[in-house]
């Protein structure tokens, strides 16, 4: 290590190899990694879960689990070197020089403490300060994070705030003392997504106020396409493009990144004209030796040189590198889906599903919640209707008063002329088999202790009625098949799947009984990106094949936009807008679907839109605000009317309404402009 | 807050009276008949009957159940027609007498216990960590009668340190340890081996938890991170433990007692069972109740001050 390292940037990791130890073996996660964060500058970190993402943001906090050994490499810190400092050290620097904030500020935060104290701590044990200048300190860090109302919000606990305002303190807390280094773990990640945009607003206005360097961690590309100035992408623990964030998203040099990019739904995708394009093959296991590019098995142009030889990281442009031979090749890299489609089944004109004047209401201690409030929605035979909205909305409640797991407390629910308004178990057997559900997270969906194979015979004796095993075994390789599930993988249990096996699995589950209708709530938003194309292109797939109608539930509006003919947008148990995916998306539409639509990150520089900013938080459920449900929070709210009087349903031509006072044609004129911003103030 | 408490107060007083019920109704299904026990089997039938009369044991249940739920309320416990004396004050100097005892073990141990617990945790797979979950362990296994004969035989008879069988302590505090150390001993080893365990598994979760990852990162010393962020939550668990064990620490006098012959509820329990005294066993069985129930009351609490996520439940 050099005596006396020039202070070039805040933060300079140089050949870090980190390992961890598992029995006797060492598993290496991050072979030869090394950037520098200049001072002030914000530096992306992107790459798919198992990457090392977390290990390198960990090992700038010296936080990494007891058994990962450092096995080589430095980390010059403001030009202290950081894995030679001891713990004395170390404690007088985290949450004074370096700071971090992270995924699910829920559990981060210490739930029995009230807030104002864990954040005045900091104050206490780095800046000597006493009890009470602490507080005061805390205050006035509190009301810089944007929390109007500082006091209040102090002496709360953790759990009466909303994620938004955990997220604010856990970001008080690590600014307080003005670090050097600002660690960001996916900071948005679980968050909905005008929280999510509010946060990262937070962040660009903290960042004029600091002069602060940043990591920014996240495998959500559109995210550090618009946080930071540079990005580095990793792949299997190895740094294989880097460079400006500009540069990396609109020219990527190396096939992987390239990979990424292309694999992501963008705002404007159809399944009709546009395949996505996911990465095959899968991750190189923990600690796997490869000799070559660790990219190889799964490039598109690797040749023999590619397997023999590890590739080092070639200049591209100024200040961009890339760890591919090839990487002149690279633009010019086909799409590897084919663009030609089979003709997609037309959407038929009979009605499937009738959902009318749909309550769901819960009872918690004498308090009622409406979780839905009374939906009238048809989905056609056919038809892919997706469902939007934020955590809190009722979504997942309405799909699962469809399916019958839960009771609907009043309301008609008419599914292929059989009236299904009550629980799954009094349907008739039918309608059970033809309207099935593919749940978010597929690890708690399957039986853990059940062999693939013994699940998939399962569902077809109870949904097909198939008997014996000759015809079992028949069907099951058919479904397996339809699926892109291999022999092997149905002689295991699904813990020995990956995510998006194991989502394979639980779709072939609910497609064993020829469903007529399927409810996929949030399929894909546990997997990543690469896995979700394969997912999302199956699901299109089987839904052209089989003419089976889908009603999709995402946070995510590219997703539902890019396999929806139809969307619903849903605001406190209430359908505010629905109609043609293409005129639900298109102006003029509800404000509220407006601020969502702004809401998105994308990684097109130039596609960049103003955001819209909701003000106040997501109403409670069980005091959900008369009038207009969205008046306390809408940016083009008119005024008294909204407060008063339930507004009416605006029809926009024939396949598209909305539930708002503001007339058609007078919305479109609003919606060309950005609407004002709102006083935080506004009387709820 | 007060919400809370008088949800908690209120389900206290439901479970009493069902604990009534059972105790009234398990007491009625002892076999034997009351005038006949007094009498004696040398006593004509119609003067066994005058007495039942007398006494009111030969009315209809409800009747007998309200009225003996009445009279002890109002504190109205009645005479014991075996021994011929008051009911309450014998039973309330007798609990009393049990709740020194009983107060005594659980000051010594449950401080010591949790200690020990997150110690071990702080030193999860360390060897203080397998020697304190080794030790509580085998203390556990070890039942009281055992630890109590082998202690009666060891300090009491061959070396002379304390006396054979433990009277109520004057105010004298090398009093309070003389008589009462050794009949603790054998409830303290068990209280130890569930409290120390429980202590550990709740301290090695919150060690683990976010909110300790955010206060290491925060630059906290290691102290005030494990006293002020995780022992506290740590203590969730703990604190249920602490008061079911007030229940076994009741059944565990009942054994002690008789062993070290201390004139306690337990001992009087035995006593009025095996003598067929019901009024005093009615009597000693729900003050016994009362207690638990008091005790996991007091637990709520002390889980609602620790814990403000469960005071708006």
């Amino acid at each position: 290590m050099s005596v006396a390292p020039v202070q070039t940037g805040a933060v300079e990791i140089d050949g870090l190899t980190v390992s961890y130890r598992r029995r006797s073996a060492l598993l290496r996660v991050l072979t030869d990694v090394s950037f520098t964060i200049k001072p002030g500058e914000a530096y992306g970190l992107v790459g798919e879960s198992g990457c090392g993402k977390t290990t390198v943001a960990m090992s700038l906090m010296r936080y990494l689990p007891s058994n990962a050994v450092v096995e080589s490499g430095s980390i010059t810190f403001g030009g202290d070197d950081l894995l030679a400092a001891n713990d004395r050290t170390l404690r007088s620097w985290r949450g004074n020089r370096m700071a971090m904030v992270y995924q699910d500020p829920g559990t981060a935060l210490n739930p029995t403490i009230r807030v104002g104290a864990q954040i005045a701590e900091v104050y206490r044990f780095h800046r000597g300060m006493d009890k009470r200048e602490a507080t005061e300190a805390a205050a006035h860090m509190v009301s810089t994070v944007q929390i109007s109302d500082a006091a209040r919000v102090l002496r709360r606990y953790p759990h009466e705030l909303s994620g938004g305002q955990q997220q604010r303190v856990m970001f008080a807390m690590a600014l307080a003392t003005d670090p050097d280094l600002l660690v960001l773990d996916e900071p948005t990640t679980g968050l909905d997504a005008t929280v999510e945009a509010e946060v990262l607003d937070l962040v660009e206005n903290l960042r004029d106020q600091f002069n602060t360097s940043i990591l920014f961690v996240s495998h959500n590309l559109g995210i550090v396409a618009r946080m930071c100035e540079r990005v580095g992408v990793l792949y299997a623990g190895r740094l294989i493009e880097q460079g400006s964030a500009s540069e990396v998203f609109r020219d990527p040099r190396h096939p992987y990144t390239l990979a990424l990019l292309r694999c992501v739904p963008r705002l404007g995708m159809r399944k009709d004209t546009d395949r996505l394009d996911p990465i095959p093959g899968s991750l190189p296991p923990l600690g796997a030796d490869m000799p070559g590019c660790v990219f190889a098995d799964r490039c598109p142009i690797a040749r023999d040189r590619c397997v023999q030889s590890p590739p080092e990281l070639f200049p591209v442009a100024d200040g961009h590198t890339a760890r591919c031979f090839f990487h002149e090749e690279v633009p010019d890299i086909p799409p590897m889906a084919t663009a030609a489609q089979e003709d997609a089944a037309p959407v038929a004109d009979e009605v499937l599903l009738q959902v009318s004047e749909l309550v769901k209401t819960y009872k918690f201690s004498g308090t009622e919640v409406v979780a839905v409030g009374g939906v009238d929605v048809e989905i056609k035979r056919g038809e892919v209707f997706g469902l939007v909205g934020e955590s809190g909305s009722g979504k997942t409640s309405f799909a699962k008063c469809i399916v019958g797991l839960i009771d609907v407390t009043s309301g008609r629910l008419s599914f292929e002329g059989m009236d299904v308004s009550k629980l799954a178990g009094k349907r008739p057997g039918e309608a059970r088999r033809r309207l099935q559900m593919v749940f978010q997270n597929p690890d708690n969906a399957l039986n853990p202790t059940h062999s693939v194979r013994s699940i998939l015979r399962r569902s077809l004796q109870l949904l097909a009625g198939v008997h014996g095993r000759d015809t079992q075994d028949e069907q099951m390789a058919e479904l397996a098949r339809s699926v892109r599930l291999e022999q092997r993988h149905l002689d295991v249990r699904p813990a020995a799947l990956s995510g998006g096996l194991k989502q394979r699995v639980a779709i072939a589950r609910s497609f064993a009984g020829n469903p007529a209708m399927v409810l996929c709530d949030e399929p894909t938003s546990a997997l990543d990106v690469s896995v979700q194309a394969a997912i999302l292109n199956l699901l299109v797939d089987l839904q052209r094949r089989q003419g089976v109608s889908y009603v999709f539930i995402s946070h995510d509006l590219a997703v539902v936009r890019y396999v929806a003919d139809s969307i619903g947008v849903m605001y406190l148990g209430k359908l505010v807008d629905v109609g043609a995916a293409e005129q639900v998306f298109a102006s003029p539409h509800h404000p509220y679907t407006e601020a969502l639509l702004s809401a998105i990150p994308t990684f097109d520089v130039e596609e960049s839109r103003p955001r819209i900013k909701l003000s106040g938080v997501l109403p409670s459920a069980s005091d959900v605000p008369t009038g207009c449900p969205f008046h306390t929070r809408c940016p083009r709210v008119l005024g008294e009317i909204c407060r008063t009087e339930a507004p009416p349903w605006q029809e926009d031509g024939a396949r598209h309404r909305y539930r708002c006072h503001i007339p058609p044609a007078e919305l479109t004129e609003l919606q060309k402009t950005a609407p004002p911003e709102r006083a935080e103030d506004v009387v709820a | 807050m007060s919400r809370y408490i008088l949800k908690r107060l209120g389900l206290t007083v439901i479970t009493l009276v069902i604990v009534s019920f059972v105790v009234f109704g398990a007491s009625q299904l002892l076999p034997g008949d009351v005038g006949r026990t007094i009498l004696g089997p040398y006593a004509s039938q119609q003067q066994v009957d005058e007495l039942d009369h007398t006494l009111g044991t030969d009315k209809p249940l409800p009747v007998r159940y309200w009225n003996w739920a009445s009279d002890f309320v109002r504190g109205d416990w009645g005479v014991s027609p075996v021994q011929n004396v008051e009911v309450r004050p014998l039973v309330l100097h007798r609990l009393r007498n049990s709740l020194i005892l009983g107060a005594f073990a659980m000051v010594l141990i449950v401080p010591f216990s949790i200690f020990m617990g997150v110690m071990a945790a702080l030193n999860y797979g360390k060897t203080l960590d397998r020697v304190i979950s080794i030790t509580g362990l085998s203390f556990i296994a070890l039942p009281e009668f055992v630890v109590g004969v082998i202690l009666i035989v060891i300090f009491a008879v061959q070396l002379g340190w304390f006396p054979t069988s433990s009277q109520v302590p004057g105010s004298d505090p090398v009093d309070w340890f003389r008589q009462l150390l050794l009949p603790a001993i054998p409830m303290m080893f068990v209280l130890f081996g569930y409290i120390a365990r429980m202590a550990r598994a709740g301290t090695v979760d919150a060690l683990q938890a976010n909110y300790t990852r955010t206060a290491i990162l925060k630059g906290l010393p290691r102290r005030y991170v494990v006293w002020r962020h995780v022992v506290r939550n740590a203590m969730l668990p703990t604190i249920t433990v602490v008061s079911v064990q007030v229940g076994y620490l009741v059944g565990g006098l009942v054994v002690v007692e008789t062993l070290f012959a201390y004139p306690g509820i337990g001992q009087l329990t035995l006593e009025s069972a095996n003598g067929h005294d019901l009024q005093t066993l009615e009597a000693c069985v729900l003050m016994i109740a009362i207690i638990y129930c008091v005790a996991n009351f007091i637990a709520d609490l002390a889980y609602g001050i620790l814990n403000p996520r469960v005071r708006v439940a």
